[in-house]
């Protein structure tokens, strides 16, 4: 049996574990227990939430088959980097995780908006993509891309370099590596990554409404329709929020499963 | 046919100025750990280019930087066994030597190599065929791994620490089997390893690495009767 002073210092640290981990279940607690079904069933039914699930569900897809399409082939190309460029390349690629989303806005809007360098020469006649469904799809693409890539990079970087060595013996080009060797072996890294990608879209907020707005079926996507909810019907809030905690909690288990899935298949035991 | 090698190159802190010529058996590079082994491989293999020096495998000229050669990793036609023996794990056996035969066809600088049971036959490993690596013991690994390097008609074979991944209750019998079969395949053959008792057994010749310089080459009785330096004194001595 422990000593009664070691028992009570291990009793001290638990306790303060325990209050932050309270402060944090505090508030889904509320949520989750603040809603009825019979206030799912009415805010459900509300006319801004269908749309904005719809848009949701397309923009997101879209915005993840865009990261999934540029950021595997770049997190593949910097695993295998050594140089002090790839390192800065990296690093930079971190920045949109630890800017503000407003900032990220602003900057999509300097970069891409009607009066903006990029939005002349892109679109001379003078169209812009702010304010439009792709303006939801780029902001998404911007907040979410870094979370895949960190995830796909650590993914890559748990393969054995000696399976790209021994398989470029056989005559094996860059492709046939990086579709028959790396993709497979990195797979459930790469699905975590994904995965936690597509949460972040999805909740995204605060980049969509600076470059994107808030305009109901074009560019209200559900983080939106919530704040607009709030004015008109807070059971509509609740339950767009509740769904909202639901997928994020599905993510996060389909995650833990996934990295524990890539560090059982990037073991070469020898 | 015989692999003549003289490598300079730099791996990070190491300059391996190296020149073997492995004859038609197998030449053994021993060395300490840190003396630049496994560089010296992968500057074979092509992973380091060479700052000053030639490669060539019986008429094939690998690489030869005052000819400005430099074969890439995927032309150069040389099997390598890695020390861990690096099977796909997502792949069974089957398919990890399937994987290199169709390799080696679509690259086109080889002939059509034999079937995938042709391998499985000539490495014993019909009843295996259908396993993953990770149910795999060392020694079949390492025969996996052999079909597989054999797979691409090889110029020659880069073997590096062969039984060191193995257990102690493994290695005689693995040892036998390695060395009887290398002799029969009669490729030119380079094994890289630090155990006295394996450069015995697989070397027609022996070239002792130290510090990224060979510091004597010879047959075994050659390095026990006259050896050049206090390692190979030790290396000899310590296992005859």
């Amino acid at each position: 049996m422990k000593p009664r002073h070691l028992h009570r210092q291990h009793l001290v640290l638990v306790g303060l574990g325990a209050v932050l981990v309270a402060f944090l279940a505090l508030p889904f607690a509320a949520l989750l227990l603040g809603t009825s079904v019979a206030d799912m069933r009415v805010g459900l039914a509300h006319p801004l939430v269908w749309p904005a699930m719809r848009l949701s569900l397309l923009t997101t897809s879209l915005s993840l088959a865009l990261v999934l399409c540029f950021g595997t082939p770049l997190a593949f190309v910097l695993a295998r980097s050594q140089g002090r460029i790839a390192r800065a390349i990296e690093t930079a690629l971190q920045l949109p995780i630890v800017v503000p989303p407003a900032v990220a806005g602003l900057a999509l809007l300097l970069a891409f908006g009607r009066r903006s360098f990029f939005g002349e020469w892109l679109f001379p006649d003078g169209w812009s993509v702010a304010f439009t469904t792709a303006a939801v799809v780029m902001a998404e693409v911007f907040v979410s891309a870094p979370f895949y890539i960190q995830a796909a990079l650590s993914s890559f970087r748990g393969i054995d370099p000696q399976l790209v060595v021994v398989a470029r013996t056989f005559g094996a080009g860059p492709f046939r590596v990086f579709f028959k060797v790396a993709l497979p072996i990195a797979a459930p890294g790469i699905a975590a990554g994904a995965a936690m990608s597509w949460a972040r879209a999805l909740g995204e907020f605060g980049a969509t409404l600076m470059f994107a707005g808030n305009l109901q079926g074009t560019t209200q996507t559900l983080p939106l329709a919530i704040y607009s909810a709030l004015e008109s019907d807070v059971r509509a809030a609740q339950a767009l929020a509740v769904v909202l905690v639901c997928v994020a909690f599905m993510v996060l288990i389909a995650v833990r499963f996934g990295f524990r899935n890539t560090k059982a298949r990037t073991e070469v035991r020898s | 046919m015989s692999l003549v090698a003289q490598v300079g190159v730099s791996v990070g802190r190491l300059e391996l100025d190296v020149a073997i010529e492995t004859g038609p058996g197998t030449l053994v590079v021993a060395g300490p750990n840190g003396a630049g082994k496994s560089s010296f491989l992968a500057a074979l293999l092509g992973v380091h280019p060479l700052k000053r020096g030639r490669i060539v495998v019986g008429t094939s000229v690998l690489a030869d930087t005052d000819a400005g050669i430099h074969a890439p990793v995927e032309l150069r036609r040389l099997g390598y066994v890695p020390q861990n023996y690096a099977l796909f794990p997502h792949l069974n056996v089957r398919a990890n030597i399937a994987f290199a035969v169709d390799c080696a066809n679509a690259a086109g600088n080889v002939a059509p190599t034999g079937t995938v049971d042709f391998y499985l036959e000539a490495l014993g490993l019909q009843t295996l065929a259908d396993r993953y690596p990770r149910h795999l013991s060392g020694g079949e690994k390492q025969r996996v791994a052999l079909a597989r390097a054999l797979s691409v008609k090889p110029l020659a074979l880069l073997l590096d620490e062969p039984l060191a991944a193995l257990d102690v209750s493994a290695r005689q019998e693995v040892r036998e089997f390695l060395s009887g079969y290398l002799r029969k395949l009669g490729l030119p053959t380079v094994v890289v390893t630090h155990d006295a008792t394996d450069a015995r057994v697989f070397g027609d010749r022996i070239a002792v690495l130290e510090s990224g310089r060979i510091t004597q080459t010879g047959s075994w009785s050659e390095l026990v009767a006259h050896p050049a330096s206090a390692f190979v004194a030790a290396f000899v001595g310590k296992n005859a």
